[in-house]
């Protein structure tokens, strides 16, 4: 690790300030992905603006239509969150196939979507549910929030302060494990809206990060059931292709992940 | 006190100091002025190195010192060496391309060092290692055995031509192509057996420290077996004499293998302390063990097995290509041969084998043994084929192996090996009884009935351990004895201390060898010490691999013990007045049998320092060394079997059951060959299912860390059932066979047969994951 000046802000505005001073800064929030580029020297910030310690950026709140919750909170206390299991049980769910104890202790929900990781669990849920991403400076709408590989809508020294999640009728996510890193091979999140909408999306699967999967919800739309995806085929067109999984292979999990996963939303 | 004897699940002594973190490891150790190296290594995998600038990188702070592959020549320090002379068919030796420690000129694996920074800090180091400037011009790249094979392939060493170290044969060639004409049934198959890599807990790590007034290197290393350390260090490389070099390798955080060998950064370590005169430690970080420790496995393998019409084997036939990687490893070139092709009777009687070894360089890190080391490979080969032959010819394969199984001992295979004893059968029987094997067909009609793919599949393995007979290995090409040393010094006040050869990496020697000794005497294993890992306090020894600490190691302990009780009783019975044939040994205790007269360990003891009353012409002191050649191999063999079922949907595997039923002769400590089973079953399954080491055509190493590179995690594991059957080894005086290795041998078998069991198709390689299942199931 090259030499960092390590911050540990108490609100949003002095982390604000304290990236806008920095030549090269980055924020952390939970850092499994940040400090390992770092301890390889692939990545070499001038400062490191800690966002776990902001009081105003942790915490779960439910509102009559929304499960918000803000950026810093760990998958540890959404795992824990009495209002997060009863309004949208498929969100706790996905926390508790995320990584394993110790990821989930650090790991934040505002740093998995802001680093936009193609393979992470939390982007599939942010588009599926159709949440709002909320800033320093705005609110962002989950379909134009994720750009592709790791990059997003946030403007540079923007924070993510909270997230907004409509509170579904149904929802369902199934994922199938990365075999080494444990991360989302395929991961599908399927959601019925209370208006009636269905929205799918998948990560892990594409070469463009997380995407909606419009012949599932083509299909879900007008049957929702597993057995309404039996005949569905998905393109391997744009899908990733590893040593762990073929894009025949991806197609093929969004479909059985998609049929499990609205199994599961019942 | 013989319930800490041999047979006892003593808890391992030393334990206590690991779990709360006070094992001793090689970067735990302090030194005063200790520097520290970070090494330059190539990213390319085949390339000229045009030059090397260190200008820039020799002003940085904190800088020691720069040195490069050249200046190892300059310095006449002398090449990696393999270590175990293979003679082709032609009659002609093995090919062995020059190793230099450090690349001068041209790097032939991606990760290779050409060059060193030694500075103050760790941090100073690696800042200085990038400040070297390398210019490489790339050369062609042969990333894996068929491309080193093809016509026009890139030359990687002068002396190899078409890549090839050796081409060797075992067995009657002549013979076998007979009975493969006259046979009634021929199996046959194409199997890759998966490249691994070892990833022991604890990384390579080395401290050197040179003091030029005694002209004298001390080396702290993370080895198997320190005292060979020492040998190739001083004999071949022209550091240090062997009298002039200490060798410590103390608390060890997992070998399997990878801690045989001498490596180049160990060497550097010991020459660069030299050139800066200052102490120097290398401490591997896990992407350098995964570019650098060396791989396991790595065969391509055309094999063809002959039935008679009573389904008996007459004849086997196998071609393997093996992968030494870019060059040959300390016992790289036995491992493919003497340790995998000897193997290959299997638990059977088969009257003709032949077989052909082509072991070939890539550009790629270098092969040697890990955990099993060419016994998996064998097992895997005759077990594959034994339960594909069972689907061809349409019997059980149970009873296809049961009708096959030598039942006769001792019994010599067409291929050097000659079994001393073993009961094949029972180990089986308990194995199908352990898994229900009667009431598999309803518990897979039951799992398809729900729409799951279920599977059976059997592995009955053999290995060849207690590593080795030395006149033996000697013939064939080995540069080295393979017996074990011990010595037993009786303390004045009576405890003990063991000074063995072999050394613990996670084995519980501390524990295993203590109960030995304590079950002879009848004393508390709290009263005995054993020492190991260290040139200067063990005389010599050959270290811990193959299975070899309990047949060999404690062996030589058994000798040495019983000249020191030996002595012990002629003092006693000179105290006690008695005669010596009347002296018997309990408790701690040296009694005349029938008789209440007795003498206490201790009391013996401080006789035989204090001298003071001594059976006539009797030296002082209570010490004896042992030195133990085994006359044979030992032959570990078992059953295991294992129970899948398979998703369709996602082809992803999971364990209904896994049982092991293993003949190891005589357990010493029940508990602890549980935990080395289950080990190997990790390891094996881990094989079979999770792991694979895979380079991309130009030679990178894609599974260069634990995100690609799937290490087996408990949740991938069932809860194994373990049994044992003991037929007892005569050939050495425990009756031990050995068990390090036994599960990552048989299990890799059973898993792939049960998996091709359950999807009823055999094209599937291993790693099996849930992708190539999926594909193997779809197409």
């Amino acid at each position: 690790m090259y030499e960092t000046t390590y911050h540990r802000p108490s609100s949003v505005d002095e982390a604000a300030a304290l990236f806008a001073k920095g030549k090269e800064a980055k924020y952390l929030a939970g850092g499994h992905t940040l400090l390992p580029v770092m301890k390889q020297r692939l990545a070499s910030p001038s400062d490191v603006i800690d966002l776990g310690k902001i009081k105003d950026l942790v915490g779960i709140e439910m509102s009559g239509d929304a499960l918000t919750i803000k950026a810093a909170t760990t998958y540890f206390d959404i795992l824990q969150s009495a209002d997060a299991k009863k309004a949208i049980p498929a969100i706790v769910h996905l926390t508790s196939v995320l990584g394993d104890p110790q990821v989930r202790y650090r790991g934040t929900i505002g740093g998995s979507i802001a680093n936009n990781d193609p393979a992470a669990d939390f982007p599939a849920a942010v588009l599926a549910l159709g949440a709002t991403v909320k800033t320093n400076k705005r609110s962002i709408a989950g379909d134009g929030f994720f750009k592709g590989l790791f990059s997003t809508a946030l403007e540079d020294g923007e924070i993510i302060t909270a997230i907004s999640f409509p509170i579904p009728a149904r929802a369902g996510y199934s994922k199938m494990r990365h075999p080494a890193s444990r991360f989302a091979l395929t991961g599908v999140f399927v959601v019925k809206t209370k208006a009636g909408d269905v929205r799918v999306a998948a990560t892990g699967a594409s070469q463009n990060g997380v995407m909606r999967v419009p012949a599932v919800e083509a299909a879900l739309k007008a049957n929702w059931s597993a057995g309404a995806l039996d005949n569905v085929t998905i393109s391997t067109d744009g899908l990733l292709a590893d040593i762990h999984g073929s894009s025949a292979y991806r197609a093929n999990l969004i479909k059985v992940m998609a049929q499990r996963a609205v199994t599961a939303a019942g | 006190m013989g319930v800490e004897g041999i047979g006892a699940s003593v808890v391992r002594k030393e334990d206590r100091r690991f779990i709360t973190g006070r094992g001793r490891y090689v970067d735990d150790i302090k030194i005063v002025g200790l520097t520290h190296a970070h090494f330059v290594r190539s990213p390319h995998a085949h390339a000229k190195i045009k030059s090397i600038d260190i200008a820039a990188a020799k002003g940085m702070p904190g800088v020691v010192g720069v040195l490069t592959g050249q200046q190892i020549v300059d310095d006449k320090v002398g090449n990696l060496i393999c270590g175990w002379a293979i003679t082709s068919k032609d009659g002609t030796g093995m090919k062995m391309g020059a190793w230099p420690a450090m690349a001068p000129e041209i790097v032939r694996f991606a990760g290779q060092a050409v060059a060193v920074v030694i500075a103050e800090t760790k941090n100073q180091a690696r800042d200085a290692a990038e400040a070297v400037v390398v210019d490489y011009e790339e050369l062609p790249v042969a990333s894996d055995i068929r491309a080193a094979i093809k016509p026009g392939a890139p030359q990687l060493h002068p002396e190899a031509a078409g890549n090839v170290i050796y081409d060797w044969t075992i067995g009657e060639e002549a013979a076998t192509d007979a009975a493969f004409k006259a046979a009634a049934n021929v199996v046959s198959l194409d199997i890759t057996n998966n490249r691994l890599v070892p990833n022991a807990m604890e990384p390579r790590a080395a401290i050197a420290e040179y003091n030029d007034a005694e002209e004298h290197f001390t080396l702290y290393t993370t080895s198997q077996n320190p005292h060979v350390a020492r040998l190739v260090l001083s004999a071949f490389y022209n550091i240090a004499q062997e009298h002039k070099l200490r060798v410590v390798a103390p608390d060890v955080g997992g070998g399997f293998g990878s801690k045989i060998f001498i490596y180049p950064e160990e060497m550097v370590a010991l020459w660069a302390s030299k050139k800066v005169n200052r102490p120097v430690k290398w401490t591997g970080d896990r992407s350098e063990a995964f570019l650098t420790d060396a791989h396991g496995r790595d065969h391509l393998t055309k094999a063809e097995m002959a039935f008679d019409k009573d389904n008996k084997v007459t004849a086997l036939r196998v071609k393997t290509y093996a992968n030494l990687g870019a060059y040959m490893s300390l016992f790289s070139s036995s491992v493919p041969t003497y340790l995998y092709a000897t193997l290959l009777s299997g638990q059977y009687n088969i009257p003709n084998i032949f077989a052909e070894v082509i072991s070939v360089y890539t550009n790629t890190t270098p092969v040697d043994a890990y955990r099993g080391a060419g016994r998996p490979e064998a097992s895997f080969v005759v077990e594959r084929l034994m339960e594909t032959a069972a689907r061809q010819l349409k019997v059980d394969p149970a009873e296809l192996r049961r009708k096959n199984f030598i039942t006769t001992f001792p019994h010599q295979t067409p291929v050097i090996m000659a079994y001393d004893v073993g009961d094949f059968g029972a180990s089986l029987d308990s194995a199908m009884k352990a898994i229900d094997y009667a009431g598999f067909p309803a518990r897979k009609a039951k799992a398809k009935a729900e729409g799951k793919l279920r599977g059976i599949g059997i592995s009955c393995y053999i290995e060849a351990c207690g590593i080795a007979p030395s006149k033996a290995v000697g013939s064939l090409g080995a540069g080295v004895g393979l017996w074990e040393s011990a010595e037993v010094r009786v303390n004045p006040v009576g405890t003990i201390e063991i000074l063995t050869g072999s050394h613990s990496h996670g084995q519980g020697h501390e524990t295993t060898f203590a109960q030995l000794v304590a079950g002879r005497l009848g004393i508390p294993i709290s009263q005995v010490s054993i020492v190991h890992g260290d040139t200067d306090k063990v005389q010599f020894g050959m270290g811990t691999y193959g299975s070899r600490s309990a047949a060999v190691g404690m062996s030589a302990i058994f000798k040495a013990m019983e000249k020191v009780e030996a002595k012990a009783k002629k003092i006693a019975a000179h105290q006690l007045e008695a005669s010596e044939a009347d002296i018997v040994i309990e408790n701690g205790e040296f009694k005349v049998t029938g008789t209440d007269k007795s003498i206490a360990l201790p009391m013996v003891a401080l006789a035989a320092y204090t001298a003071h009353n001594l059976p006539d012409g009797m030296e002082p002191g209570l010490k004896e060394g042992a030195f133990y050649d085994p006359t044979n191999f030992t032959f570990p063999a078992g059953a295991y079997i294992c129970e899948i079922e398979v998703d369709s949907g996602t082809g992803k595997t999971s364990f209904v059951n896994f049982v092991a039923a293993d003949d190891f002769g005589t357990l010493i400590n029940p508990m602890i060959v549980e935990g080395q089973v289950h080990g190997g079953l990790a390891q094996g399954i881990g094989q079979a299912l999770l792991e694979g080491a895979v380079y991309d055509s130009s030679g990178q190493l894609m599974t260069a860390s634990f995100m690609d590179y799937t290490m087996p995690r408990a949740d991938d594991l069932p809860s194994f059932k373990l049994s044992h059957t003991t037929t007892e080894c005569p050939g050495n005086p425990l009756g031990v066979k050995g068990c390090g290795e036994a599960g990552a041998i048989g299990a890799s078998a059973a898993v792939i047969n049960a998996i091709t069991d359950a999807i009823g198709n055999n094209k599937l390689e291993m790693p099996a994951s849930p992708d190539r299942v999926w594909h193997a199931i779809h197409g």
